[in-house]
């Protein structure tokens, strides 16, 4: 079957097979291998992407279910040579140790913190419950999502969730 | 800091090089290799944990239209693979032609043009079995009449593969009978394993016009696996080129060869394609190196006063249908003997059985540095039993006992000898991190409730860095390390190792290491590694072994550049080296800090046409091959305090506090995250994780769905401490650290559960102490009390 995929802005068009898996046709067909895979029963969310806002896992998601959305991946953190608050939060906290686990926490990071800005150390670790570290004990993600959080607050104050409001972000 | 003539400011916490590659999902992992013409592999398993093969028709798989080869054991046997050497001397089917001996080994291998319909190929193939009964308890296999797994062996008969034994029988037999006091447990360490997040993997790539075989693999091990691939394949050595990309953590589980990795080399050099495989997570779980299982007895012996006198331990490990194990081969039991841990222990034996049974072979791996994760283990619950017995407080019973830093370096009981440790500094750190007294406090008050919270304690010895090579080798390869250093022109250095990193940061320290003893900024070295035809020969990443072993040989390396980079300085400022010495970074002109020069005009001067001294020939480089005089003994103290639901036996970790004393710290912000990987596998293996079978032996951990693993939700936030006491005898006093969580913490979980059940008179409970574990437990004391 014939699909069209928005994929980090740019439009594809493939013949896929309709049980060819998202994960898969990023990697395989796209070349875009910053998504992993790690399991086969959607438990370690190494394959986490977004489709439209909201981040899926790739590897329970057929290419077919993604014809006509928008996919942002790992790829697309990083934008005109700025890398977002979470990949720097990932350096500076040591969050990350083979990398293996790392994009798909970072996109499910960014998700969080769109929607709360200012989320607690507990809703961070809430958040990325559905996925698996075999490294950092996440103990340093977590400290890695919270400094995104400070960072991105420090250089847009107006943001919800910044040092001008109560410190609570949306639900 | 004992690293004579470091540059200041060289070791400390630096962000990681690597980083960069991995935040923008650029790192290139094996499944992320793709070559031109490239195929897909894929593993037809048993379904039976042990069966005679009658039949094999592979006829509609080979018909597929996407199919290219089909490759079965028969056709490995004709040309002398069928076979495989294991790590341990023993061999290891790699397709199966006679039995199939646990369930998930491997049957036939299919390539296909993408990975879809090599998958839909397994399903065209047919394979009769004819079921035998299935060995599944490590006891049952030693019982008269009990079948007979590896008939393979020409005159086996039985079921034992060895029985290995350290200590003094008779002085601990003797201390035993003369003991006010004798405690004795009987503890599982369950099956577990490691399940890093990238499974195991390969893409071979069989050149038919160069004959170059290259290897893209996930290998901790590059150097060892090109050399068996050179003896088993019959190739030239130099031929081969191993190449470990960025790996998925390994954790000890991609050291040994793999039967995906041979049939994948050998369907490419038939069909003369590359060719990847890539295990999934069913897979990795059921047929890759398994950790533990290990039946412990042990018993310890003390005075009524609390002075322990004696340990002993039998032990039956489960090795599976083939011995796989991958530890220095002159130690069949790994470093279990290290057991009288870090106390001052008088006398000491064990003894170790080990069995063939029709399950995944392994047992070494999950960074268990070669079995000491089971050692620690057995002392820590035996010392707090002991407590039990004697109705002392665990941590001043273990204040008492504690090895103290005048003993040190300490000969053990069983032959080790400890290099350095200031272990009731290291015990009274963690307490005070904690805030002992105030919980024991808060314990009290809270059972006066009802309520069940514990405290956990555990001290470990670590014993990494294998090894020297007089005593430690695997498969004859000794375990000695290379490392090659070059100083370009610019000043720029590349450093070249053979220890390959899997997420412990090697690109970054190990630039730390050649920076410090160069005065470089860390920013200027270049760290190769993974390669075999860029990397010197060594033994690879695993038992904590990189920074003792392969960082020594860094250290040497740079500072024979150092010696050369002075004969150059004294040309250049017309002095003779003997009058400059090496200061803050610099070759100095002793009494005149006026003059000086740094490596980069040196390495200038080193290439240009300055008259160079007799005795060096140009250039800045030098090399080293560092054999470890002795292990190092990395160690720590460990509290867990855990509460535990008295409804429905749910254990929550509350708190996790850890002094670790690695000897001297390279990236301390480094050094951390390895601790905090090592405290969640505790956690993990204490609370939840086990590999278990059924009577039939089917496995029922194979996914992720059964095996659990902590998440973010399970794990507190950790609380490290540290003490250090340098290695006396590593160039820069370093120890290693990456298993000494694994190592020193499960026993705490395992404690502080168990002392949170002392109310009810619970003594023990094996792990993993899962919910329906903790709360059978509960309900048995009970039960118990209402009938008293
Ligand atoms: S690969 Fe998608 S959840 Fe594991
Ligand atoms: S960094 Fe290795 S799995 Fe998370």
């Amino acid at each position: 079957m014939r699909i069209t995929v928005i994929v980090n802005g740019a439009s594809h068009t493939r013949e896929v097979e309709p049980r060819l898996l998202l994960i898969h046709f990023l990697r395989d067909d796209l070349g875009l291998t910053g998504s992993h895979w790690g399991c086969d029963t959607s438990n370690c969310g190494a394959c986490v992407v977004w489709l439209d806002e909201t981040p899926v896992k790739s590897c329970t998601v057929l290419a077919a279910m993604a014809d006509g959305h928008r996919v942002r991946t790992v790829e697309d953190l990083e934008r005109g040579g700025v890398l977002d608050p979470v990949q720097q939060g990932f350096t500076e906290c040591h969050g990350l140790q083979c990398g293996f686990c790392t994009p798909g926490m970072m996109m499910t990071a960014r998700a969080l913190l769109d929607r709360n800005p200012n989320p607690t150390a507990a809703q961070v670790r809430e958040a990325l419950s559905g996925q698996i570290c075999r490294c950092t004990g996440y103990e340093n993600i977590v400290r890695s999502v919270l400094w995104a959080s400070a960072r991105q607050a420090e250089a847009d104050p107006a943001r919800p969730g910044g040092p001008a409001l109560d410190g609570r972000g949306p639900a | 800091m004992n690293a004579a003539g470091a540059a200041p400011g060289a070791y400390g916490p630096h962000a990681r090089k690597e980083d960069a590659r991995f935040i923008r999902g650029a790192g290139t992992f094996v499944d992320d290799v793709a070559l031109t013409g490239m195929l897909h592999g894929a593993v037809l398993r048993s379904p039976l944990a042990h069966a005679r093969i009658t039949g094999l028709d592979i006829s509609a798989a080979a018909a597929h239209p996407k199919v290219e080869a089909v490759i079965t054991g028969q056709m490995l046997a004709e040309q002398g693979l069928a076979w495989m050497p294991t790590l341990s001397g023993d061999v290891q089917a790699v397709l199966a032609t006679d039995k199939v001996r646990f369930q998930g080994q491997e049957v036939a291998f299919v390539v296909a043009q993408d990975r879809y319909s090599a998958r839909d190929a397994l399903e065209l193939i047919t394979v009769d079995y004819e079921p035998l009964p299935p060995l599944i308890d490590a006891k049952r296999a030693l019982l008269d009449g009990a079948p007979l797994i590896r008939d393979d062996q020409p005159g086996r008969t039985t079921n034992h593969i060895f029985d290995w034994e350290a200590g003094d029988l008779q002085a601990t037999d003797a201390a035993f009978a003369g003991a006010d006091v004798v405690v004795a447990r009987d503890l599982v360490y369950p099956r577990s394993h490691p399940a890093p997040l990238e499974t195991c993997g390969v893409v071979a790539d069989s050149d038919r016009i160069t004959g170059k075989l290259t290897v893209w693999a996930t290998s901790q091990a590059p150097h060892v696996h090109r050399t068996l691939y050179a003896t088993f394949l019959g190739l030239p050595e130099h031929k081969i080129r191993v190449i470990s990309p960025d790996i998925g953590g390994g954790f000890g589980s991609k050291v040994p060869l793999y039967p995906g990795y041979l049939c994948a080399i050998v369907a490419s050099m038939r069909t003369a394609r590359p060719v990847k495989w890539v295990e999934d997570r069913s897979e990795n779980l059921m047929a890759t190196a398994f950790a533990r299982d290990y039946h412990m007895h042990g018993e310890i012996a003390a005075t009524r006063d609390g002075r322990i006198l004696g340990l002993r331990a039998s032990v039956l490990a489960d090795h599976g249908a083939f011995n796989a194990t991958a530890q220095p081969s002159r130690f069949p039991a790994g470093f279990f003997s290290v057991f009288t841990g870090s106390y001052d222990v008088p006398a000491a034996h064990c003894q170790v059985r080990a069995v063939y049974t029709n399950k995944a072979p392994g047992g070494v791996a999950y960074a268990c540095s070669f079995r000491v994760t089971e050692a620690v283990y057995l002392v820590e619950r035996l010392v707090d039993a002991l407590a039990i017995e004697l109705g002392a407080d665990p941590v001043r019973l273990r204040m008492r006992n504690l090895l103290r830093p005048e003993q040190f370096p300490y000969r053990s009981p069983t032959g080790w000898e400890y290099d350095s440790g200031d272990y009731p500094r290291t015990l009274a750190v963690a307490l005070q991190t904690a805030g002992y007294d105030d919980l024991r406090r808060e314990q009290a008050e809270r059972r006066g409730r009802g309520e069940l919270m514990g405290i956990g304690v555990s001290c470990f010895t670590d014993a990494v860095g294998a090894g020297p090579r007089a005593h430690m080798d695997i498969l004859g390869l000794g375990m000695a390390d290379g490392a090659e250093l070059r100083v370009h022109p610019t000043g720029k250095a590349v450093l070249a190792v053979s220890c390959q990193t899997q997420g412990q940061g090697h690109e970054t320290t190990f630039a730390q290491i050649v920076a410090a003893e160069l005065g470089l900024s860390a920013d200027d070295v270049e760290v190769v590694h993974g390669d075999t035809d860029r990397t010197p020969f060594g033994l690879g990443t695993y038992g904590s072994r990189s920074t003792p072993v392969s960082g020594a040989a860094a250290v040497v390396a740079a500072r024979r550049v150092r010696e050369r980079a002075r004969i150059v300085a004294g040309a250049m400022l017309e002095v003779s080296p003997q009058d400059l010495a090496w200061t803050g970074g610099r070759w100095q002109v002793r009494g005149d800090p006026g003059r000086s020069v740094g490596i980069p005009a040196i390495a200038m001067a080193a290439h240009s046409a300055l008259d160079l001294p007799d005795g060096i020939e140009g250039h800045l480089d030098d090399k080293a091959v560092y054999n470890p005089p002795n292990l190092t003994f990395p160690n720590g103290a460990y509290i867990c305090v855990v509460d535990v639901d008295p409804g429905t036996g749910v254990v929550t970790v509350r708190r996790f506090i850890a002094v670790d004393d690695c000897g001297v710290r390279i990236n301390p912000m480094i050094v951390a995250g390895q601790v905090h990987r090592g405290l969640a596998d505790g956690l993990g293996i204490a609370l939840m994780q086990e590999i278990s079978f059924d009577a039939d032996g089917n496995c029922l951990s194979g996914s992720f769905m059964d095996y659990l693993l902590p998440t973010a939700v399970e794990c507190p936030s950790f609380e490290l401490a540290e003490t250090v006491t340098p290695c006396p005898h590593h160039p820069i006093g370093a120890k290693g650290i990456g298993e000494s969580a694994t190592v020193g913490s499960p026993a705490a979980v395992v404690n502080a559960v168990i002392d949170a059940l002392r109310p009810l008179g619970v003594t023990h409970i094996d792990m993993p102490m899962t919910p329906a574990n903790v709360w059978l437990a509960i309900e048995a004391a009970r039960a118990r009390d209402g009938r008293e």
